[in-house]
């Protein structure tokens, strides 16, 4: 069983999202406990496999005991290892949120369908994390962005057809790219295991196909990531999706494309590749200062909160970008350290978005005067979230950015690193419109009518005050992620 | 219980008292309750720690491992002991103060008020328990932003600016220091407190003076000018709120951070080598005599209050500047002295507006008649400030006059002499209107009284202790300075 362990983490969502149809006919209420069970029951098994190769190391699962590079094999090492929990704890998370929501946002007929889809999704980025075959994470790509296409088209508003419409575009677009890449790859080697490649490839560093091959990669998981300035489907994708795919959209699935990109970049190409053969880190690094700069700014000027909190996230991938750019340890560590950091307080922060969406029907930062006094815990949470956003110590996001940093001022990046700290600031711009106008607005202001505390469901505040509270705690007791972190970093950089 | 464990205490119990305030939020009398018992207590824990820290040992426990560069934890050492005591004390001072305040007042959001107090308190205790320059920084931090509600509590839009202003500065300051802390992670690989300074020979003298300057602009709490612009503005904040920024802990944390940099990073023969010594004594002149001239023209006298602390402060920085023994000392002591001195002039200043409703000191005039017990106590402090016995403030006048000798820096007497004729300048105009002016109006004052109890008792306690040092300036502060300018000097405790 133990050593089936990473199939199962495929077979059993594929399976219970099959049960969910079927048992949604019967009767709806069945499709969110099935959700629920199987997304707890692949969580506890993610920490299981987690422990395993911290303890024994790299697990190879050959698929139907087909040996690579014929047999598509499932790797699960220290990095997507680590990759993977975090990503079915954020589900974990989000499905507990998403039922209350959901009642709330979809129409009852759909929401079947809903769970479904949501679960399908969940199902492709696990398989893109922990598949060992460059065609294969190409097959779950796809899965999980047909379901995102439309999970986003759920909320059955103009505005969210449109924002399903333009990232349909967008994201074929970037698998376009990929295949192309992965084909060229295919023509450069004659294999599609990534171990296999990794071994292959150097003897054809020097050839045109393998260039073109890493460009397009690179483009299509940039548009993927909505990296700047590839980001144009997420802030429309991010406001006008509901509540709930929002939270998982821009917690899991924005950390596994990112992951898909690193494991590109570092394990089936190199660093030598990319600092050497093929000099692309000095620019990424570039392009990420430039988005960390930018998101943060286009943040400040929007009006509506979950369009804001989207705006954040195209600056938050500037800070996962730019450990790509610097590309040593510390930078890396604090990279990966983001990807967990950013995907919990940006998780926390979108919930808090769907809660007084839930509660007050509206987003519009105009129409949240004094808000903390309706939904004290959520603003509290949201004020949490935030400071970690910010990069206030001792949180989780604070953490992260000094290792950033630290690894930039190690790089010799001495300008880039100061560039990271004055744009961090930005990111208290736009955290302190929401807390200004939720805490401070309301005093004085003409209609003062005693709002009494009404909070949303507590299935919606539990989730979210755990992932506030996780902002503060993770930072606390950084250390005891980075064990988890360090090897996974040393992994990236070809080490032990 | 272990002695060792106590730094650690001390800070967890205003940080407990912190989770208690919201819960009990409804019941006033136990919220404020929890506040008074958490203040006494980490009085009392600081207290315990003073017989061995007088004797002098440290007290050294880590707590959490963090990030390459510094671990989370505390050391408590003399130095230390002095902000930390400074703090206990106002801290309980100004508790008792703020209740009666807000109270009279009926100002909202009280709950809000005394959490962020509490956790403020136990962020300031941190940066003077700080073991390394992160621990400080992470403390620091938390600082300026538990405060940001304090400042904006009275939440006008006038309010609000001011909040982005203070937010503003500090948060970029924050980015500074932080940068320099890192900086001094990768020139030493390590960010623990030495005593005498860990920097000499790790690089260039450009590098170290660059990070001087980074240094300087992280510790923008000290509001040395140009950068000081976030106190005054800072003033709209509820009078407590005031005297917690001006002399329990947040501009104390500032300069605090410096004189910790000058003798435990630098050190002082590093800093003279490297000349910044005489940078910091052209700043420290140049705050000393503007923001006293600044002083002048005010006429809001929490306004006064603020530019005399921005000149004060510098007083600090002109003490480290001069790089002896006898500057160290008066900057050390100048951090209780002005202290105990400051909160009495600024409780005063909340007396008058919660028994009066004035601001202005054209307004206060003949305020003394219905006040006297108040002006007095606001006259004691002033004169104290201005240098005159029996008060605290001549102590640290002196050592400065003996530090610009000693260091070679004669000059630096003319800059001492010219600020006490300004603080006489603008203090006794003040002194004149309370206590010998006639209102105006005679009838426009007949509804003032003396404030209520709880509020009178700190005044007079703050003026008694500022009494007290005088006295006995050895027991506990002078005592503690020496054994920490012993420290840094590297000779044998006396």
């Amino acid at each position: 069983m133990i050593d089936h362990l990473p199939v199962l983490l495929i077979a059993v969502p594929i399976l219970s999202a099959l049960l969910i149809l079927l048992a949604g006919w019967y009767d709806r209420r069945f499709c969110y406990p099935i959700s629920l069970i199987t997304i707890l029951l692949q969580f506890g098994a993610a920490i299981a496999i987690l422990l395993e190769v911290m303890r024994e190391g790299t697990i190879r699962y050959h698929l139907g005991g087909w040996a690579p590079p014929l047999g598509i094999e499932l790797v699960i090492d220290s990095f997507n290892g680590f990759i993977l929990a975090v990503i079915l704890f954020l589900s974990a998370a989000t499905v507990v949120y998403a039922r209350r929501s959901v009642e709330k946002e979809i129409d009852p007929e759909k929401r079947i369908s809903f769970y479904v889809l949501f679960q399908l999704l969940v199902t492709g980025l696990v398989g893109m994390t922990i598949t060992g075959d460059i065609f294969n994470l190409y097959v779950f790509l796809e899965i999980s962005s047909i379901a995102t296409y439309t999970l986003i088209a759920s909320a059955r508003r103009p505005r969210s057809y449109v924002a399903s419409f333009n990232y349909l575009v967008l994201g074929s677009i970037a698998a376009g790219f990929i295949l192309l890449g992965i084909g060229n790859l295919y023509v450069a080697t004659g294999t599609l295991n990534m171990a296999d490649l990794a071994l292959l490839l150097p003897a054809s560093y020097g050839l045109a196909t393998v260039h073109t091959a890493f460009l397009f990669l690179l483009i299509g998981f940039s548009i993927k990531v909505a990296f700047f300035p590839l980001h144009l489907w997420l802030p429309d994708a991010y406001t006008e999706a509901p509540s709930a795919v929002t939270v998982l959209i821009s917690t899991v699935m924005a950390k596994v494309s990112v992951y898909a990109l690193f494991r590109i970049v570092f394990t089936v190409f190199t660093t030598a590749y990319v600092i050497d053969t093929f000099a692309v880190t000095g620019f990424i690094l570039f392009i990420a200062t430039v988005a960390i700069i930018a998101g943060a700014v286009l943040a400040i000027a929007q009006n509506d909160l979950k369009r804001m909190l989207a705006y954040s996230s195209i600056s938050q991938i500037g800070y996962i970008m730019f450990a790509l750019g610097v590309a040593n340890q510390l930078a890396l560590e604090g990279g990966l350290l983001h990807i967990l950091g950013h995907a919990v307080m940006k998780g926390c922060l979108f919930m808090v978005a769907g809660l007084i969406i839930y509660r007050m029907g509206t987003s519009q930062l105009s129409d949240l005067k004094g808000v903390a006094k309706t939904m004290p815990i959520s603003c509290a949470a949201f004020a949490l979230a935030g400071a970690s956003m910010i990069g206030i110590p001792p949180t989780i996001g604070f953490m992260s950015k000094y290792y950033l940093v630290l690894g930039a001022f190690e790089a010799g990046q001495w300008i880039y690193a100061a560039v990271l700290l004055v744009g961090s600031l930005l990111a208290a711009g736009y955290i302190w419109r929401f807390i200004e106008i939720a805490y401070f607005g309301d005093h004085h202001s003409e209609d003062r009518r005693p709002a009494p505390a009404r909070e949303g469901p507590v299935s919606m505040l539990v989730p979210m005050v755990a992932l506030a509270l996780l902002c503060l705690f993770l930072g606390v007791f950084v250390e005891v992620v980075m064990e988890a972190v360090r090897p996974a970093a040393m992994l990236l950089l070809g080490g032990a | 219980m272990d002695a060792g464990l106590l730094p650690a205490v001390t800070i967890a119990i205003p940080l407990l008292a912190a989770v208690l305030i919201p819960i009990v939020g409804k019941h006033e009398n136990i919220r404020e309750g929890v506040t008074i018992t958490a203040a006494v207590t980490m009085l009392g824990s600081v207290l315990a720690m003073l017989p061995p820290i007088l004797s002098g040992s440290r007290i050294t426990i880590p707590l959490l491992p963090m990030v390459p560069g510094g671990d989370l934890a505390l050391r408590v050492d003399a130095f230390g002991m002095v902000f930390a005591l400074t703090a206990a004390v106002l801290w309980l001072l100004n508790s008792f103060y703020a209740i009666g305040y807000m109270r009279s007042l009926q100002e909202h959001a009280q709950t809000r008020f005394f959490f962020c107090f509490a956790v403020a308190i136990a962020a300031a205790v941190g940066i003077a328990f700080s073991e390394n320059l992160l621990t400080l920084f992470v403390f620091y931090e938390i600082l300026t932003i538990i405060t940001y509600p304090l400042v904006v509590h009275v939440e006008t839009p006038a309010a609000m600016k001011a909040g982005r202003k203070y937010l503003a500065y500090l948060l970029i300051g924050g980015i500074f220091l932080l940068a320099a802390v890192i900086l001094t992670y990768i020139l030493t690989g390590t960010t623990v407190f030495v005593p005498g300074g860990f920097l000499a020979g790790s690089g260039s003298a450009l590098i170290l003076q660059v990070l001087f300057l980074l240094f300087m602009v992280g510790f923008v709490k000290a509001a040395w000018m140009p950068l000081h612009g976030w106190l005054p503005a800072a003033m709209v904040a509820p009078t407590p709120v005031s005297a917690f920024l001006h002399a329990v802990a947040v501009v104390t944390a500032g300069v605090f951070g410096i004189v910790r940099v000058a003798g435990w990073v630098y050190g002082m023969d590093l800093m003279a080598s490297l000349g910044l010594g005489i940078f910091l004594a052209v700043i420290a002149s140049f705050t000393i005599v503007t923001a006293s001239l600044f002083a002048l023209t005010e006429d809001n006298l929490k306004r006064r209050l603020a530019y005399s602390t921005v000149s004060q402060l510098s007083y600090i920085l002109l003490g480290v500047s001069m790089l002896s023994i006898a500057g160290m000392t008066a900057a050390m002591a100048h951090i209780p002295i002005h202290a105990f001195l400051k909160i009495t002039l600024f409780f005063v200043a909340g007396a008058v507006i919660v028994s009066a409703g004035k601001e202005c000191i054209s307004e206060m005039k003949g305020i003394g008649r219905k006040m006297p017990v108040t002006a007095l106590m606001f006259s004691a402090a002033a004169l104290g400030i201005c240098g005159l016995p029996p008060l605290a403030g001549i102590i640290s006048k002196i050592y400065l006059a003996l530090g610009a000798v000693e260091g070679g820096m004669p000059v630096l007497l003319l800059v001492i002499i010219a600020s006490t004729v300004l603080n006489a300048a603008y203090f006794l105009p003040i002194i004149h209107t309370m206590l010998l002016q006639r209102p105006d109006d005679e009838r426009s004052l007949d509804s003032v009284t003396e404030p209520p109890l709880v509020m009178l008792i700190p005044i007079v306690l703050t003026v008694a202790v500022s009494v007290w040092i005088f006295f006995s300036p050895s027991m506990p502060f002078m005592d503690l300075i020496d054994i920490a300018i012993a420290e840094i000097t590297g000779s044998v405790v006396p």
